[in-house]
């Protein structure tokens, strides 16, 4: 399947532009536009290297290894696959149903870890363009502008981040490299102490969580046209929902809704994902392109994270979340909300929740003692899936006699959005570059919108001097007209020509 | 209050010579006496993020270390200062970048930082630490005994 401006009819006739890698986006990623004479976008293209090697670097681990070693996949989102993981090796020992403190426990994580990260794509990532502009010069564009323009703003995106990262440690044991799930249950309760200093917090953090969603509510109250339009497009949406229809991010079964927000698929059970999903192979990307079986390629594929799921549910089980997302679901007049930018929304209601969500745990008494394993029959084959903070996130195992791994799949949120977000660059190339003269901060509006769905790639290599952002303009023959290249820092330097 | 030296390594111990940064604060601890470790915390992480400007607080110094391919071997050190107008260009934050957000939190300056950059060469999923990062590692904690006993 081919999309509109996925491939130029004569690419060895236009001019090339291609901006890599991405900025604030965790990992390498770049995007290459073809321009033909008239400065008209023929060609829009998102690539990103995936963490291709991956399932090769588990196969052949003993599986309680897994859940451990899959947070090095990740130095954002390490929570994530713990879990996820974790959930699958639960297959594979047997367990069907976890303890109760042992399932508290670790939806604590796992909200911790929502919070946390939610907080440092609005606070840190995004935040520098919605609250300057997409064009505003870059040295304000970034956290530290937003810290001198708006001080309690950046120190509250870093206590948020803190607290986050201080309900992983006192739950998974460490900061990192955390050992508190493990196939079957978790390893240790929460400590009196932490509790406390956690409960300590939680009316600031609360508090700071309803300002992240007032604030980005007043964004696109000023600016609907810029908040409805910008990146917009119609596409189904996906993900976990509980078995009352409410919202969760730890656990549940997989619904679907289509562009029109009628539910499509519901019901599928987490093992079951291999029913409904297919990926396509295309050759100038290395990330597949997910798609529901039922549907094809051409029709069938979908967006997931926060956007996804603030819609898919049916409500949300906690008050003040549930209230900001009865007001998000009337801002559309019926219709879904299809708008790139709305993610923030979406995943600042997200941030509420898991702050409601870990104020509820820290009361429940099941955190502070109770059963923490459980057993059953040992099984051979695993599916684990958690909605991580940019969506969807499937692992799956299978594991021989001798308890080491003999396949591994991987499906991550970022994939599932694969499709999603080359229609956003395409979106943003035909209403913003088209014609136009090339700038920083037109090419910016290309990164807005891929920022949008937080993509994280094959990220926690960050050695110094890794990181450079580079665009070249390439004229219809191949010469190169232009090169800009972007420090780690943000500073812009133009090479030698090549 | 927190100890007056923080000793801050970053990195995937499981891309090859990224492992530098967790290598060196893991091996370090044993080779201090037991007054200097006293006065060391040790802190790990895969990346530098923005929440890190609250460990700074109260240090009389701070030492990162992290893997580089642009140091020269076996490493280089070089005083850390809040950049002036640096940017965020992914999750994480460079070191200087780090400085300036302390700055702006707190309203003052960071205590006086330390970039411990070790040469690597090899960044690859799954792969060990190459044998001349090892060799720079080593390079790197003799010299960090002399910076912890400095006054």
């Amino acid at each position: 399947m081919t999309f509109a401006l996925e491939t130029a009819v004569d690419p060895s006739k236009l001019r090339r532009v291609a901006i890599e890698p991405l900025s604030r986006v965790e990992g390498h990623g770049k995007v290459t536009l073809l321009l033909d004479e008239q400065g008209h976008v023929q060609q829009a293209r998102l690539h990103i290297v995936e963490f291709r090697g991956f399932e090769a670097f588990i196969e052949g681990r003993p599986y309680w290894e897994v859940p451990v070693m899959v947070q090095r996949l990740c130095g954002i989102c390490p929570v994530s696959h713990h879990l996820a993981a974790s959930k699958a090796m639960d297959r594979i020992v047997g367990v069907r149903q976890m303890t109760p403190s042992a399932v508290k426990l670790r939806r604590l994580m796992h909200y911790g870890q929502m919070l946390q990260s939610h907080a440092l794509h609005f606070f840190h990532l995004s935040s520098p363009d919605l609250l300057f502009g997409f064009d505003s010069e870059v040295s304000r564009r970034n956290i530290v502008g937003v810290v001198a323009a708006h001080p309690d703003i950046a120190r509250q995106g870093v206590m948020l981040r803190k607290f986050g990262q201080e309900v992983i440690r006192a739950t998974a044991g460490k900061r990192i490299h955390g050992t508190g799930s493990i196939p079957g249950g978790m390893n240790k309760h929460l400590g009196a102490t932490d509790r406390a200093l956690l409960q300590a917090d939680l009316p600031q953090v609360l508090d700071w969580a309803r300002q992240a969603v007032a604030i980005v509510k007043q964004l696109h109250a000023a600016q609907p046209a810029l908040y409805n339009g910008f990146a917009t497009f119609r596409a189904p949406m996906m993900s976990l929902v509980a078995n009352d229809g409410g919202m969760d991010l730890y656990d549940g079964v997989i619904r679907v809704r289509d562009a029109a927000g009628q539910v499509i698929v519901d019901g599928v059970a987490d093992q079951d994902y291999l029913d409904l999903i297919e990926e396509e192979v295309k050759p100038w990307s290395y990330m597949k392109f997910p798609y529901l079986k039922s549907l094809g390629p051409d029709d069938g594929w979908y967006r997931v994270g926060p956007l996804a799921r603030v819609q898919n549910c049916d409500f949300i089980p906690s008050p003040l979340a549930e209230a900001e997302r009865r007001e998000f679901v009337a801002w559309g007049h019926g219709e879904p909300v299809h708008a790139t930018l709305a993610y923030h929304w979406a995943r600042m209601i997200e941030l509420l929740h898991a702050a409601e969500v870990i104020a509820t745990l820290l009361d429940d008494p099941d955190v502070l003692e109770g059963e923490l394993m459980a057993g059953g029959m040992r099984r051979s084959e695993g599916v684990g899936i958690i909605e991580a903070p940019r969506g969807t996130l499937i692992h799956h195992y299978r594991v021989g006699d001798n308890d080491l791994v003999t396949t591994c799949n991987l499906i991550v949120s970022t994939t599932h959005n694969n499709q999603a977000m080359n229609e956003a660059v395409r979106s943003v190339a035909r209403d913003y570059l088209d014609g136009h003269e090339l700038t920083e901060g037109l090419l910016n509006h290309i990164e807005v919108a891929i920022r949008a769905y937080d993509p994280c790639l094959s990220c926690a290599t960050h050695a110094l001097g890794q990181m450079p952002l580079e665009v070249t303009l390439r004229a219809a023959d191949g010469s190169q007209i232009d090169r800009v290249r972007r420090s780690p820092h943000g500073g812009f330097t133009r090479p030698a020509a090549a | 209050m927190p100890a007056p030296l923080l000793v801050f390594g970053w990195g995937n111990a499981s891309r090859g010579d990224d492992a530098l940064g967790p290598l060196f604060v893991q091996r370090l601890p044993g080779l201090l006496g037991g007054v200097q470790r006293q006065r060391v915390e040790l802190l790990e992480d895969y990346q530098l993020q923005v929440e890190h400007a609250l460990d700074l607080v109260g240090r009389e110094r701070v030492l990162f270390i992290d893997a580089s391919v642009d140091a020269a071997a076996p490493f280089t050190v070089a005083p850390v200062m809040a950049a002036e107008h640096a940017d965020a260009a992914s999750h994480a934050l460079s070191p200087d970048a780090l400085l300036r957000v302390y700055g702006q939190l707190h309203g003052c300056d960071a205590p006086p930082c330390t970039l411990l950059a070790i040469r690597g060469e090899r960044f690859g999923l799954g792969e060990p630490l190459s044998d001349a990062a090892a060799s720079h590692l080593e390079a790197a904690l003799r010299w960090a005994r002399g910076w912890v006993g400095a006054v």
